[in-house]
């Protein structure tokens, strides 16, 4: 990998960036009774997308916000107008990585999505992010933030709302945990706008969906397992190599799984509730490949995973599949809807490098060029440790960006023990955990959903 | 804006640390209380809805059917201090004493517990036991739901972290 181009500077990218701000900012003192600053911030996302096909809506919707008077289609209409900001952002980003990393990228075309659904669910989750909106985040308080509960409730069984509820769950517990918001002595700024953003759109009618392009049957290797949690849901993203059964060119695909969860659980009690669901953890905590059959799969190239269509195959080693596979493997591009910097999670794979420590934050030297390390998503429930990092001599991960750096966040390394090499994987548990620390805590987590399972059953079933 | 400020991943809830749910299976800091379900020591279908009021210490305890405890007559019972001992091992003593605004340098389970009750804090009604107990039981319906294998992009904003409370 070239991190050379890594540390270059972005065209265009500071002034996207600066204009977002500007409109984030206005959202901390809400849009009830806008000042003149937040006026000028709400004309200066305008601006940024002048030369766009949203300028008019947007210069429209703008003035209105301006002048406190924004309904709620106008509010949907300056989070979407954000969303493309942050997507160029996230093109300009994607151009370099793959420049850096040399990897050639495809863009499919998705078929119209089906019929939209729950639409009065949708229509009252926007309404509750509108009075956030127009309260701020200063203004938020338990009442308002508790209006969310009832649609998130309405929401969870529903499988099709998945992606709303899990945002918004963990959006409002957030928010309940910063209430009142005038007591707030910091603010996520960028963050909550982000949620704030995605959660605006996702109430449009067939925006979450993402449709299925075709079927994958052959071979997937596994490179390691990505985790994502807050405090009532978890997900387990599987990042592979899939090499289908017709000989056409591998490409890097992913696999997911997502449960609501109580907030006591947590660690191992997380991969325990994953587990069930998908087989392909097991592969990855038994560095094996497997075997798939007409899996669906998305444009983006993500595996919409089924138990039933894959089987354990032969071993393989996610370092044979980062040396040998990954490197000619090609990648879906994102579908427009969903790009933003956040969501960027390249699969890389790293080299004689040096590390470096200073304040317990690790640093890569790759080439003479500093990379920061991510270690702090390294999962808890693991035996991947920073210190494991600090020791190492080759690394996969997944090439991040936030706040203004890339950074990449350590799937496995090889480092040396006993004059060997031995390769530790974050995602080791994820299928079961083996060596003694981790069946000690896979016990307690069996413990904890045990008792939680018998309070359920005698208090809920009633 | 600071570094903090513009990041789309900042952390803001520290997470949960893992304890033994057996005698207490749920607490929270919400509502303007700390406030849980204790149970019972005695019958395994009874449980104990417990609060304490931050600022004021407040404190109810009565069953899941509205019957008072009768440890709670002018003092924190059992339940309560079970309650605040469970806090601490999941949250954190340094954000139970802010949340329940604990004046206290260097907290910890006792000392919270005897920092409130030297206050000769008042009875609350009971009337929170319902609302407390209805989010216990939504809190656990979310072991009843079915996982999905459809890819959940916006959860990329909420990495985990080895920073504990």
């Amino acid at each position: 990998m070239r991190a050379d181009l890594l540390a270059e500077p972005i065209a265009g990218l500071d002034e996207a960036l600066m204009a977002a701000d500007t409109f984030d900012r206005t959202l901390v003192g809400g849009l009830l009774r806008p000042q003149p600053t937040q006026a000028a911030g709400l004309a200066e996302l305008a601006c940024a997308v002048a030369g766009t096909p949203l300028a008019s809506p947007v210069a429209k919707a703008a003035e209105k916000a301006a002048a406190g008077a924004a309904s709620e289609d106008h509010l949907v209409v300056l989070a979407t107008a954000r969303t493309a900001l942050l997507g160029s952002v996230h093109d300009a980003l994607m151009a370099r990585i793959d420049e850096a990393t040399g990897r050639t990228r495809i863009s499919g075309t998705a078929p119209a999505p089906r019929e939209p659904q729950a639409t009065n669910l949708l229509a009252a989750a926007r309404s509750w992010l509108c009075d956030l909106a127009r309260a701020g985040w200063r203004g938020i308080d338990h009442g308002l933030v508790s209006g969310s509960a009832q649609v998130v409730s309405a929401m969870l069984p529903n499988p099709a709302l998945r992606r709303l509820a899990a945002l918004l769950d963990g959006f409002a517990a957030e928010l309940a945990s910063s209430c009142p918001g005038a007591a707030l002595e910091r603010i996520p700024v960028r963050r909550w706008a982000d949620l704030w953003s995605r959660a605006m759109l996702l109430t449009q009618p067939r925006a979450a969906e993402v449709p299925v392009t075709g079927a994958a049957t052959g071979r997937l290797l596994p490179l390691g397992v990505d985790l994502h949690e807050h405090t009532t849901a978890a997900q387990a993203q599987v990042h592979a190599v899939f090499e289908p059964a017709d000989g056409t060119a591998p490409s890097l695909v992913r696999a997911s799984v997502l449960a609501p969860k109580p907030d006591t659980v947590v660690g191992v009690g997380v991969w325990q509730l994953l587990r069930p669901c998908m087989s392909l953890l097991t592969a990855c905590s038994e560095g094996r490949s497997m075997n798939v059959a007409d899996i669906p799969i998305t444009v983006d190239g993500d595996l919409i995973w089924n138990d039933k269509q894959a089987c354990l195959g032969e071993p393989a080693g996610a370092f044979a599949t980062a040396r040998v596979a990954l490197p000619v493997a090609l990648a879906a591009a994102t579908r427009p809807l969903d790009r933003h910097p956040a969501r960027i999670a390249e699969p890389v794979f790293l080299e004689d490098y040096g590390v470096r420590e200073h304040d317990g934050v690790l640093t890569f030297a790759v080439a003479g060029h500093r990379l920061a390390v991510d270690a702090d998503r390294i999962p808890a429930a693991g035996p991947l440790t920073p210190g494991a990092v600090a020791m190492s001599s080759a690394c996969i991960g997944l090439l991040r960006w936030d706040a203004g750096t890339f950074s990449v966040q350590p799937f496995a390394v090889e480092t040396t023990r006993k004059k060997k090499s031995v390769a530790v994987h974050a995602g080791a548990w994820a299928g079961g955990a083996a060596d003694r620390d981790g069946a000690k805590a896979e016990k307690a987590a069996t413990e904890a959903v045990v008792v939680l399972r018998e309070r359920a059953r005698r208090l809920l079933r009633k | 804006m600071a570094d903090w400020e513009k990041s789309s991943t900042a952390r803001v809830i520290p997470p949960a640390r893992p304890r033994k749910l057996a005698k207490v299976p749920f607490v929270e800091l919400a509502d303007g209380r700390l406030q849980g379900v204790v149970s019972s020591g005695s019958d395994i279908e009874r449980v104990y809805v417990s609060s304490v009021e931050a600022g004021t210490y407040a404190f109810a305890c009565s069953t899941n059917n509205n019957r008072p405890c009768g440890g709670a007559r002018g003092m924190f019972c059992n339940h309560i201090r079970a309650l605040i001992d469970e806090a601490v091992l999941q949250y954190g003593a340094e954000r139970v004493a802010r949340y329940l605004r604990v004046e206290d340098p260097e907290p910890n389970a006792q000392s919270i517990t005897v920092g409130m009750s030297s206050t000769r804090p008042p009875h609350a009604d009971t009337r929170a036991a319902a609302p407390v107990f209805s989010r216990f039981l939504r809190h656990l319906a979310y072991l009843e739901f079915a996982p999905v294998t459809a890819p959940v992009p916006e959860m990329h904003w909420f990495p985990p972290t080895r920073a504990v409370a």
